[in-house]
């Protein structure tokens, strides 16, 4: 359950910006890809606990969940597999490059004030 | 002073100061040129007898030293300390993974330029140390015959961010009725084209393998 740790660098990554931008946070998104290695259920819950006692009691979160994103090398299609299926449907070619579902990402802030 | 709420875009890795900070050991080790090998896997899967062997093994050609992360004792220390001189274990309380931070800390005082390999043994877990760098040049998860080859495909994360997989307790497959080449199968459809080697720390079949291998990793590898 690493997802504590995650959350806590989370709310020193938002208590950062909202310095940066002189306001309060009324919501924060995040991205977390599947391939991140967190989980969003776990996230969810981690973040009620982490930010007790800090500014972002009344800050909520929005978690968009990334998929899998990947451009097979031989046909050059895009396309999202399952993380237990790394090759093109098409093609049958191994996953090489991923491009998306990868992300621990915080994307925005809703700043008021 | 407006009261209206603006959205701000920020586009910030949540682990930015970890990233950081990785990067920066991967900088200083690469100038120090150590080689730098971290090993991931479940509890109990035979990391640290798998370093015992490997380290008895090299100590004589190179200069080594170890990381050893775990919750709580000492004792995988001083397992790897009767192998080489320099060990520190990373004693975690309840966390469950290594970060950067903690690893750039237990290096305090030590002369890299001296080193010719460190290896760092994370805690034994399959899914919270996939997603922090440690700035190390490869990282190999070891999955034991005796854990069942499904486990790839339960934990497809810390397999795909690994470099390398071991299969470790390779003498056992035949007693544990351990499928190799569906194990194989597992790890390949969730990191195509790993290079995945077998080994016993116990026989010594495949050490020599792992071992050549592992020598053959550059200090400039990524």
């Amino acid at each position: 359950m690493h997802e504590l740790s995650i959350a806590l660098s989370m709310i020193d990554r938002i208590e950062e910006e909202a310095i940066r931008h002189r306001g309060k946070v009324r919501s924060a998104q995040v991205k977390i890809g599947i391939l991140s290695g967190v989980d969003c259920e776990a996230l969810k819950f981690a973040w009620e606990i982490a930010r007790m006692g800090t500014d972002l009691e009344e800050t909520e979160l929005a978690i968009e969940k990334v998929a899998l994103l990947v451009r097979c090398s031989a046909c050059a299609k895009t396309y999202s597999p399952e993380i237990q299926a790394l090759f093109c449907p098409d093609c049958i070619t191994p996953v090489q490059d991923i491009l998306g579902g990868k992300e621990l990402e915080l994307v925005a802030l809703e700043i008021v004030g | 002073m407006t009261t209206q709420p603006r959205m701000v875009e920020v586009r910030a890795r949540i682990l930015k100061e970890n990233d950081v900070l990785a990067r920066r050991l991967r900088e200083r080790f690469q100038r120090a040129g150590v080689r730098v090998i971290s090993f991931v896997s479940s509890p109990g899967s035979g990391k640290t007898t798998f370093l015992e062997k490997l380290m008895s093994r090299m100590a004589g050609r190179h200069r080594i030293a170890a990381l050893v992360g775990d919750l709580a004792t000492e004792n995988d220390a001083a397992r790897l300390a009767r192998t080489c001189t320099q060990v520190r274990q990373i004693t975690t309380g309840t966390i469950c993974h290594l970060d950067a931070k903690m690893v750039a800390g237990a290096l305090d005082g030590w002369q890299l330029d001296d080193l010719d390999f460190l290896f760092i043994e994370n805690v034994g877990n399959l899914v919270c140390p996939s997603s922090y760098d440690l700035g190390e040049q490869m990282r190999v998860v070891l999955l034991s015959a005796t854990e069942g080859e499904d486990k790839p495909l339960k934990y497809p994360t810390i397999f795909n961010t690994s470099d390398v997989a071991l299969i470790t307790k390779i003498d056992m497959a035949d007693a544990a009725e351990f499928d190799r080449e569906t194990a194989r199968r597992n790890i390949l459809s969730v990191r195509p084209g790993m290079r995945i080697l077998e080994v016993s720390a116990k026989t010594g079949a495949g050490m020599q393998e792992t071992e050549d291998f592992l020598e053959s990793v550059c200090v400039s590898d990524t």
